[in-house]
């Protein structure tokens, strides 16, 4: 075919946020039918990039052009005028309406209701994407969800498809029907920009990659010819391409667990038996008849997408939800079932919850603030009086900042300045330095840049070491298969029973978590 | 082409913490002489008489902080619940109630020297707790809006007052008025000052100042308090109570306003009556915001808004406005101060618009 | 007695039918995502306005139109303060209650003696003579009327109409529905001046066609009480007129009472203070069902929304 334009070419396109360089002078090239990834780690560039294409974000220099031709696209109505469509991250959907209502809401064309439902039923046979109209989003599971994010963009026979991260909500099973329907499109002489960090992903599936690394292209190549090694190296540079072991440890052992009362309890772990919970939320998940144990020295892994009940596990077992039945849980031999999230804590559990900002930390507090948070109940904070002790407050924030090399300014510096990474490190650093020695986490390395995932996952290794017992909740199976001994996978708030890694691969965990069982 | 916009600033900016409250008074003055202006009133004496006036003497001094005081007193209560994210719009109500118990004390038990006072302050604290345990109670088991709940209780403590004074309290020498008969010298809570109106009251305020103080930023209790006001998921993950943020928050305002009520009773009033209700407790919603939910921040509000009262009244005899006028510059007050809390976490810039 | 349940019933309609205006206007700046409590400052103002323009210009269609334009003029600084300047929903919502009834006190001074002339009914030619119904139903003032249009038009826009679908999106997350490029800030502009229009239509009425008078506490309450109203209807527009009703029914029952003669030991205050005790009983059953209110309530309300 003889040089007909790209659909996509970005000129040296950059976005500058007050003296931060999100993108700088970035150029890729992107023609019919090509699947392009985009590579790069977490805080690359890669969204803002997205959005600038899309018209979610205006451009601070460089040129868009489509199809040969100089464009500004100033909103995502407009882009989706010239025939771009993106289906993001986190989903844009509206729980409380309809598939249908969702479409004829995006769609924007005075389509009637029943000729939206007639154009949907369609394509979804056409691609193999099924999908219910009338039924609510927030019945949908996610991968159900993101078919119609899906479908809604090709209701507007786009040329661009762009993808946000599309596979971290999806079972192998799952992964392998996009990707057949991504190359059907590729066929049809859509172009499809596909973002993600998963390199055999890539490896498979596109044709071409541009790599990303703060901001900048530091490479351009065809994935399916390079090496993992190769492809990582011009994420993050060779520099750094050996994982420093940081050295990030909690040195003290924790072979005791001094109750309030000075006595130490022997450490038998976290065991669970036929724990049931009726969910309070209508949006949330029933736990039925978990069982299952964590020995000291063990890291056990729950894998399966989110919403299977994985937060109200976390819940039950730090003591946020309380149960009737005590001796469903037990800590270190301790019936704690009904015990607050306060004596819990004492007993030795430590909890990293999913979110950050928001539960994880106070965005608003200082870095002292949130070590007192969880710290208050094993770091003697508080004097006699019951007044707050500030300069052992202080103290423990600044050993967190240094043992885990934190980057910040100062121990007074509020928690929402920091980076995704940075503040997870200082997070993972306060429940450890309590030295628990059950540690419940989930989602430790999500959002955060390679080196410091890195560095939190050696720490999570030095932590097992030291014999502690720790339940790892995470929907990245790489995580699993590198950190766990044992895996189990949740689905519909039920657990499967535990198996060693080792005798696990993808394929079977991806069964288990689309709810193939037995 | 270069247009104005707002930036978020990294971290909220400490100097505009303090200032804007001070350019939101300055700009409430400036839109006050306007209005002077536009009803025919010559603005410098309306200036004179609405802010000068209310300070010029040793005797308008003293009554300046006499009418700080409750509006300090339930200011600073309500402040440690909005810190903790709860809302009690009610302190009006809780004011009254204290009021009416501190009443009963002393229509009843109101001879006996010391005791009776004693007994009259832990009545009218216990009152204002009382009507504010109703909505934390409503909150707490049946998440039902604390903010509906304590207002509605306002019209209700209004009424209650209302069949008091009318009825069963009625005092039977008062010619009929809606009135209880005056309170004992026992009852009534000592001045500072000789042939001035301030009392005791005034120190405790000062003194109740200074424990919320305490409390909220040195205590386990405040933080947990502050958490749950700022991050409920992190206080619920902290393994803070929910409840006891509810209870503490709502509970606090309820004290410290029902004991304003109570001096109010027991100071300048003399006797409870139907004019009880005089809007301290919604005028002490501005205190709390406008003195940034801060001790210090609280005293200083309560002085400025002390002044817009005495002010209105002294506009109301020698200028004749309507003594509504304070509660318009109260109104205007709370407005400029949320215009002017935007520069606490924004920066106005000029930047290049778009592409360049 | 028949011809007793039809004046309770006909004044149970006239006493509804502000706190369903303000009501109606609440619910839709709610579903929005934007949380106005200022409902009490914008009938207080819409009230006095609508009472100026019609004393000083003999009618009281314009005092309605002063009246409606006033409730739209005081939300639209609710509207600057949190659309444009970010400002806390709950803080900005107060300072309009509470400037609102203060400035209408203060403006409306000069007023308070006055009197208008009453407004006559209009009864609709034969249903108003069906019996008992008739005299119920159709032999009212043409505000009613024009409430019930309301209510209809509302509420099949919301459940059936694209600019419903539109405004239930934005309330429910405006982040995702400025993703899709829908225009939130303008819908939400657009949602809170129907509110404030509704809520002064609402004083207008009370100042213009309840009673013909202006004074400073004339309000009493209803604009706070619609706000629970909203929360009670679980921000439907058909059960916010059921409520409206209920409450219009307590509103007569206690005066019918009172003026009634019966020999009953009841404070009149006891009685004056009924709507406002069933007001907390009624927000007390409804939100104490989680889940329905989770179901219901816009997700986004109150939360502040900035663009990029």
């Amino acid at each position: 075919m003889v040089s007909a334009p790209p659909v996509l070419e970005l000129q040296k396109l950059s976005k500058v946020y007050s003296g931060f360089k999100a993108n700088d002078e970035i150029s890729i090239c992107v023609p019919a039918g090509e699947i392009h990834a985009v590579l790069g780690e977490n805080g690359a560039g890669k969204s803002t990039l997205m959005k600038m294409v899309y018209g979610v974000v205006q451009p601070t220099a460089g040129q868009i052009l489509w199809r040969g031709k100089p464009v500004e696209v100033a909103s995502p109505m407009a882009a989706r005028r010239l025939g771009i469509g993106m289906v993001f991250q986190h989903f844009s959907l509206f729980e409380s309406l309809t598939v249908a209502e969702n479409t004829q809401l995006f769609l924007d064309d005075g389509q009637s209701p029943s000729s939206v439902r007639g154009a949907l039923q369609d394509l979804s046979s056409r691609y193999g994407l099924d999908v219910q109209p009338d039924r609510h989003v927030h019945d949908l599971s996610v991968g159900a969800r993101q078919r119609v994010e899906i479908l809604r963009c090709l209701l507007q026979s786009p040329k661009l498809l762009i993808l946000d991260e599309p596979t971290s909500v999806l079972t192998p099973q799952e992964v392998e029907r996009l990707f057949v329907m991504l190359q059907r499109l590729s066929s049809e002489g859509c172009a499809i920009l596909y973002i993600s960090h998963k390199l055999q992903e890539i490896q498979r599936l596109c044709h071409r990659a541009t790599v990303l690394q703060a901001g900048r292209v530091t490479g351009s190549c065809s994935p399916s010819q390079e090496t993992q090694a190769t492809l990582v190296a011009m994420m993050i540079g060779a520099a750094t391409a050996a994982m420093p072991s940081a050295g990030m440890t909690s040195t003290s052992s924790t072979q005791e667990v001094k109750t309030k009362a000075g006595e130490a309890h022997r450490l038998s772990g976290l065991t669970v038996k036929d724990l049931s919970v009726k969910s309070s939320d209508p949006f949330g998940v029933s736990l039925k008849n978990l069982t299952f144990s964590v020995a000291p020295g063990e890291i056990v892994g729950i894998a399966g997408v989110s919403g299977n009940g994985q937060r109200e596990l976390l819940k039950v077992l730090s003591g946020e939800v309380r149960l009737d039945n005590s001796d469903a849980i037990l800590i270190n031999s301790l019936p704690s079932g009904s015990l607050s999230v306060s004596r819990r804590r004492r007993h030795g559990l430590c909890v990293i919850p999913e979110d950050r900002l928001g539960t994880g930390a106070v965005p608003d507090f200082s870095l002292s603030d949130n070590a007192f948070l969880t710290g208050l109940y094993t770091k003697s904070l508080l004097s006699r009086s019951g007044l707050i002790r500030h300069q052992a407050v202080d103290a423990f924030a600044r050993e967190i900042i240094s043992s885990f090399h934190v980057k910040t300014r100062s121990e007074q510096s509020p928690a929402r300045s920091l980076s995704g990474g940075n503040l997870q490190k200082f997070i993972v650093g306060r429940e450890l330095l309590q030295h628990p020695s059950v540690l419940v986490c989930e989602q430790p390395t999500w959002g955060v840049d390679v080196n410091a995932a890195s560095q939190l996952r050696q720490a999570l290794r030095d932590l097992r070491e030291q014999g502690c017992a720790i339940l790892l909740i995470s929907e990245d199976l790489d995580e699993l298969f590198e950190l766990s001994d044992r895996i189990m996978v949740a689905f519909q708030g039920r657990l499967s029973p535990a198996q060693p890694t080792s005798e696990s691969t993808s394929q079977s965990l991806g069964l288990l978590m689309s709810g193939v069982w037995q | 082409m270069r247009r104005l916009t707002l930036e978020p600033r990294p971290v909220a900016s400490p100097v505009w913490g303090w200032a804007s409250p001070v350019l939101a008074v300055v700009l409430t003055c400036l839109t006050g002489l306007l209005i002077f202006a536009l009803l025919g009133k010559d603005p410098i004496e309306g200036f004179h008489v609405f802010f000068i006036r209310p300070v010029s003497s040793f005797w308008a001094v003293m009554e300046l902080l006499l009418k700080a005081t409750p509006l300090a007193l339930c200011a600073i209560g309500l402040a440690v619940g909005f810190r903790a994210g709860i809302w009690n719009i009610g302190a009006e109500g809780q004011f009254i109630l204290g009021a009416i118990f501190a009443t009963a004390v002393a229509l009843h038990f109101g001879d006996w020297p010391v005791i009776s006072l004693l007994a009259m302050m832990i009545a009218g604290a216990l009152g204002g707790m009382t009507w504010a345990a109703i909505p934390a109670f409503l909150r707490s088991r049946f998440n039902a809006n604390e903010i509906l709940v304590s207002l509605m209780l306002v019209y209700v403590a209004q009424l209650l007052v209302s069949w008091l004074v009318f009825g069963p309290w009625k005092d039977p020498m008062g010619f009929n008025f809606p009135q209880t008969v005056m309170f004992s010298d026992a009852s009534l809570i000592p001045t500072l000052i000789e042939g001035q109106r301030l009392n005791l009251a005034f120190l405790m305020m000062l003194g109740s100042l200074v424990i919320a103080h305490v409390l909220m930023n040195h205590s386990r209790l405040g933080f947990s308090m502050r958490t749950s006001g700022q991050a409920p998921l992190a206080a619920l993950y902290a393994g803070f109570s929910n409840r006891q943020s509810i209870y503490m928050g709502l509970l606090a305002g309820g004290a410290c306003a029902g004991f304003a009520g109570m001096a109010e009773v027991a100071g300048p009033m003399g006797q409870l009556t139907d004019k009880l209700s005089l809007g301290y407790g919604f005028a002490a919603i501005i205190v709390a915001f406008v003195g940034r939910l801060h001790a210090l921040g609280i005293l200083l509000a309560s002085l400025v808004m002390a002044l817009f009262y005495v002010g209105g009244e002294q506009a109301q005899q020698y200028l004749n406005l309507p003594s509504a006028m304070s509660r318009v510059f109260q109104g205007m007050l709370l407005f400029f101060l949320l215009a002017t809390d935007l520069l606490v976490n924004y920066r106005l810039v000029l930047r290049p618009s778009v592409r360049s | 007695m028949t011809e007793l349940i039809a004046s309770i019933l006909f004044a149970t309609i006239v006493a509804a039918t502000p706190i369903a205006l303000a009501g109606l206007g609440e619910l839709v700046t709610e579903k929005s995502g934007m949380l106005n409590l200022g409902a009490e400052g914008l009938m207080a103002v819409g009230a006095l306005a609508a009472f100026i323009g019609a004393y000083s210009f003999g009618s009281p269609w314009l005092g309605l139109v002063f009246g409606i334009a006033a409730g739209v003029a005081l939300s639209l600084v609710f509207a600057l303060l949190t659309l444009g300047l970010l400002a806390n929903h709950v803080a900005t919502g107060l300072a309009l209650a509470i400037f609102g009834t203060g400035f209408a006190a203060f403006a409306g001074k000069p007023y308070e003696s006055q009197v208008l002339t009453p407004v006559a009914a209009w009864a609709i030619p034969f249903l108003s003579e069906i019996p008992f119904v008739g005299k119920a139903l159709f032999s009212h003032q043409p505000i009613v009327y024009l409430s019930w249009l309301l209510f209809g038009v509302v509420a099949w826009l919301l459940a059936r109409s694209r600019l419903g679908l539109i405004l239930r999106a934005v309330g429910e997350s405006p982040q995702n529905a400025h993703a899709i490029g829908l225009p939130v800030r303008l819908v939400r502009l657009l949602a809170i001046v129907f509110g404030g229009g509704m809520a002064g239509l609402g004083g207008a009425y009370l100042s213009v066609f309840y009673t013909p008078f202006w004074t400073e506490h004339m309000v009493a309450g209803r604009g706070w009480i619609a706000l629970a109203l909203v929360v009670f209807a679980t921000w439907r527009p058909l059960r916010l007129f059921f409520g409206a009703h209920l409450f219009g029914g307590i509103l007569v029952i206690q005066l019918f009472v009172q003026s009634s003669g019966l020999q009953i030991e009841i404070p009149s205050q006891l009685l004056t203070a009924m709507p406002y005790l069933v007001t907390i009983v009624v927000l007390v059953f409804i939100s104490g069902n989680a889940k329905l209110i989770r179901l219901n309530s816009p997700a986004s309300l109150g939360l502040p929304f900035r663009p990029d």
